[in-house]
């Protein structure tokens, strides 16, 4: 076991865990941050993604230990009251079904239009390639990028 | 809450009583009314008369319904408060929608599956809002000593106009509930609906896209211990030995042991199915030690016997055989392509098949094959138990939670009434979730620690220790006139272990001489519900197999299936097909249209298919461009009809969905098996379908036939697996015969 301090959503966060324990059951089990899904454990499905600075970031294989004093924004931080531009674009299009895989796609898709704010739809689907979701709602999930792209 | 039961009416479909804050309490039959295919009746309990279901209107106007069944993405957590909503005459913003926990003495059929809550709540849920609109009515005019007539309803407000006086409907709730129910209520005419039939978003959207708890894999709670499981290394197997020298030391680990989920003389029924009776449990103070300590967890395993018992499906026994041995996909393929030159047992038979084949002036034969899948909920298996000596507290994402505390309550040997189940929302269900195996597994950690425990399984364990489709296999046969009419046609289907043939669906009853058969093989794997059972592999494999008959006469393959329906509607053969051949040649015509199918644009190539199950009619065509060898899906039109649609937006993006997880399953899935080992249990290797193998459109229309709404969770899943096909061969010149076509 080892101390962390950790700069979670704006906050310093204190942790005493394995080192080698990936961010995500930081997260999870320790910070009761819940909204950053286990989907996989090894990066295939995105259902983990945060943002560690602005880079989208599968927390499921990053071990607590090389997070270091970086910027870790989850779902939760991603804005106060849910009015994330990609936040409100995903209610406008009624993209959800389940909904379990959707906090890792709107922070693939966030940190996607921080780097490239008019992506195409090639690039959109290259980014959003890591994220699977079983219920099928590609089609909104890339009309909401695009959405939120032509208003920010 | 207080019970006074002030009046019941003749047919037992409603209740009213007295919330005890001050309100009106209408408990509801939300099934009501509904009649079942002799098909259905052998899936579903018998009880049917119970109310289920609850409307609540509180004397400061909330509307609450509570809503029995779980939501696991098929929405109907906002479009069932909506048809409330419309009845009673509120703004439908103003009702609220709690998930009920279970509870078998004011709620039955708990379920999640078989595309049905719309359409046995529908009448149930009509007559309550309309009822308790009546009865608010009533009661201001008793208040008010005016005639019940002149009280008229506008969003939640009564009011009489001729005095010009006014309240909402929270102030008579309390006096309404005191009302006999009405015996007979006008329910609305379907054009009067305002709420109904427009389009609503997600109730808990907000909450999802904020990351909020939702999930059975979020619940913690104070003192909770994290729980996996470690299952025998391959089907056929069980556990020998364990050793945990190694393991039961590491940090974090607080104790690990067997458990044996089921006892052996239970009485098992169908959705008791379990991959593994015993597995081994490892607990600890958090998911990565539990991790940790799981890898160096070792185990032996020796050979299973084999095991003859008897099961019920809701009553009835059935035979059921789990042979010993290590099975593989190769010995499985074998055998079916085995099966299927040898007589099955005939389900069907009209007129003088194997004559009318001898004279056919020409004979399609062809033989189609599904391999095991797996259901990849995105939210892996996972269940939260807290048993004392006393109580057992449950709670998480389950599809058929009535079934499981009943068997929970054998296995502890403790009553119901001690047992409560709480519900939460799935992460994907599709039918796997309808086998809640790993919510016993909970609850005996649980009591085993005597501590609160959530059990969580890994992708892997989700994957290798699943409850799958079944692996299938059908060949057909049909004869054509020297005129190309289709006179002869043969099905034989079988599966291991079950049969996905429905004999009296189409195109039964429109070939004058048909033969269908079916055959089964016993196997050790699991298996159960996914999305579509049966369906999802027979609508694959019939309607390729019609494109093809259909090119082999020469016709084109919307036109071919429309003679047939219309062969069908006119003069059928038979008196039990289970299809209506007008609204089945309906949705073919609406996407003919739709898709402009007499002129198809440039580059892309076209297939077209139809299926109906579920109650509902599906049909789709698909456009495909090839871009390096590879397909690219373009565009899909789809036709649905299923009735009235409540939320059209909502119901538009099940279907997208629906298609989109149909395409993947068709290109992608598959889970082989070697000495009885799946041989993928990541997303690593087993691929599923992905963004840039979505279609880049998804067009989706209703059939607007103002009639009685069925389900829509799954009927548009199983012909685009067809459809794809035939696009695909018009693409490459090549048919598909195998799933999954890109395997």
């Amino acid at each position: 076991m080892a101390q962390f301090t950790l700069n979670i959503n704006g906050t310093s966060r204190e942790v005493d865990v394995d080192p080698t324990t990936p961010l995500l059951w930081v997260l999870r089990d320790h910070l009761n941050l819940v909204g950053t899904k286990y989907g996989c454990g090894i990066a295939q499905c995105g259902a983990c993604t945060v943002h560690v600075g602005d880079v989208a970031t599968r927390s499921c294989m990053l071990p607590v230990s090389s997070v270091g004093n970086q910027n870790v924004t989850t779902i939760e931080g991603l804005s106060e009251t849910g009015d994330h531009p990609v936040q409100q674009a995903w209610l406008e299009a009624d993209v959800p079904q389940c909904g379990y895989c959707q906090a890792g796609q709107i922070m693939t898709a966030t940190a996607l239009l921080k780097q490239n704010p008019n992506p195409s739809d090639a690039e959109i689907e290259m980014a959003m390639n890591g994220n699977i979701c079983r219920c099928g709602t590609y089609v909104r999930i890339k009309e909401a990028i695009k959405n939120a792209a032509s208003q920010s | 809450m207080k019970h006074l039961e002030v009046s019941e009416s003749r047919r037992q479909f409603l209740k009213a009583s007295s919330l005890a804050g001050g309100g009106l309490l209408l408990s509801f039959n939300w099934l009501a009314s509904c009649r079942f295919s002799a098909e259905e009746m052998g899936e579903m309990p018998k009880e049917w008369s119970e109310l289920n279901g609850f409307l609540k209107i509180a004397d400061n106007g909330q509307v609450t319904i509570m809503s029995p069944n779980p939501e696991g993405g098929q929405n109907v957590k906002t479009s069932m408060p909506m048809i409330v909503a419309d009845e009673l005459d509120v703004d439908w913003k103003s009702v609220r929608v709690e998930q009920a926990p279970l509870n078998l003495d004011a709620f039955s059929f708990q379920w999640l599956g078989g595309s049905q809550a719309i359409r046995r709540g529908w009448p149930g849920l009509r007559q309550a809002g309309a009822s308790a609109r009546l009865m608010l009515r009533t009661a201001a005019a008793q208040a008010w000593e005016v005639d019940p007539v002149e009280v008229t309803t506008r969003s939640g407000v009564l009011e009489h106009q001729p005095s010009g006086r006014s309240a909402g409907y929270g102030a008579f709730a309390a006096a309404a509930a005191l009302l006999p129910v009405p015996e007979e209520v006008p329910l609305k005419e379907p054009g009067d609906f305002h709420i109904i039939g427009s389009s609503r978003k997600n109730v808990d959207g907000p909450e999802i896209v904020t990351g909020k708890p939702l999930f059975g894999s979020d619940i913690s709670e104070e003192g909770m211990l994290i729980a996996m499981i470690v299952h025998p290394t391959a089907f056929g197997l069980k556990i020998k030995s364990v050793d945990d020298s190694q393991a039961r030391n590491m940090p974090g680990i607080r104790d690990i042991f067997t458990i044996q989920i089921l006892d052996e003389a239970y009485q098992k029924e169908y959705f008791d199915t379990l991959t593994f009776n015993e597995v081994v449990a490892i607990v600890g103070d958090s998911t990565w030690q539990v991790m940790q300590a799981k890898k160096a967890l070792r185990i032996t395993c020796e050979p299973i016997a084999t095991r003859e018992e008897t099961r019920l499906r809701f009553g009835q026994p059935y035979p059921f055989v789990t042979p010993s041995g290590l099975e593989s996909s190769a010995g499985h393929e074998r055998q079916m392509e085995e099966m299927a030159v040898r007589p099955g047992a005939i389900r069907r038979k009209d007129g003088d098949p194997e004559a009318a084949f001898r004279r056919a002036a020409r004979i399609v034969e062809r033989s189609y094959t599904g391999p095991f899948l797996a259901h990849n909920c995105m939210e892996p298996m996972t269940f939260f138990a807290d048993v004392s000596p006393t109580h057992a507290r449950l709670k998480g994402p389950l599809q058929k939670p009535e079934l499981t505390e009943k068997a929970l309550s054998a296995r502890l040997g403790m009553p119901l009434e001690q047992i409560d189940f709480e519900m939460t929302r799935l992460g994907g269900g599709y039918g796997r979730r309808s086998y809640a195996h790993w919510a016993i597994e909970a609850a005996l950690i649980s009591q085993h620690m005597g501590a609160p425990v959530k059990l969580t399984y890994s992708r892997e364990d989700d994957m290798t220790a699943g409850i799958y489709r079944p692996a299938y296999h059908v060949r057909f046969r049909a004869g054509l006139d020297a005129e190309n009419n289709l006179i002869a046609f043969h099905v034989k289907a079988g599966g291991i272990p079950e049969s996905p043939l429905a004999a009296n669906r189409f195109p039964a009853g429109a070939v004058p001489h048909y033969l269908a058969e079916e055959w089964t093989l016993d196997t050790n794997l699991t298996v159960g519900s996914f999305r579509a059972p049966r369906s999802n592999f027979m609508a694959a494999s019939e309607q390729s197999f019609l494109d093809e008959v259909a090119e082999a006469a020469g016709k084109d393959p919307i036109e071919f299936r429309l003679e047939l329906l219309e062969q069908a509607l006119t003069n059928p053969v038979g008196e039990t097909n289970d299809y209506d051949a007008a609204r089945y040649a309906g949705v073919l015509e609406l996407v003919r249209e739709k898709s402009g199918w007499a002129n198809p644009p440039d580059g892309l190539y076209r297939g077209v298919s139809a299926y109906f199950c579920h109650n509902s009619y599906a049909a789709q065509v698909l456009d495909l461009v090839m871009e390096d060898g590879k397909p690219r899906v373009q565009n899909v039109t789809c036709a649905l009809d299923c009735g009235i649609v409540i939320n059209p937006d909502a119901a538009r993006n099940l279907t997208e969905g629906g298609i989109v997880d149909g395409i993947g399953n068709a290109l992608f899935a598959e889970l082989p098996f070697v000495d009885g080992v799946a041989q993928k249990d990541n997303f690593d290797r087993y691929r599923m379908i992905r963004m840039a193998e979505a279609p880049k459109a998804i067009d989706v229309h209703f059939v607007e036939n103002g009639m009685d709404p069925t389900g829509l969770g799954e009927p548009m899943f199983p012909p685009v697996f067809a459809a794809l096909a035939n696009a695909l061969y018009q693409a490459t010149g090549r048919r598909h015969y195998r799933q999954p076509f890109l395997g």
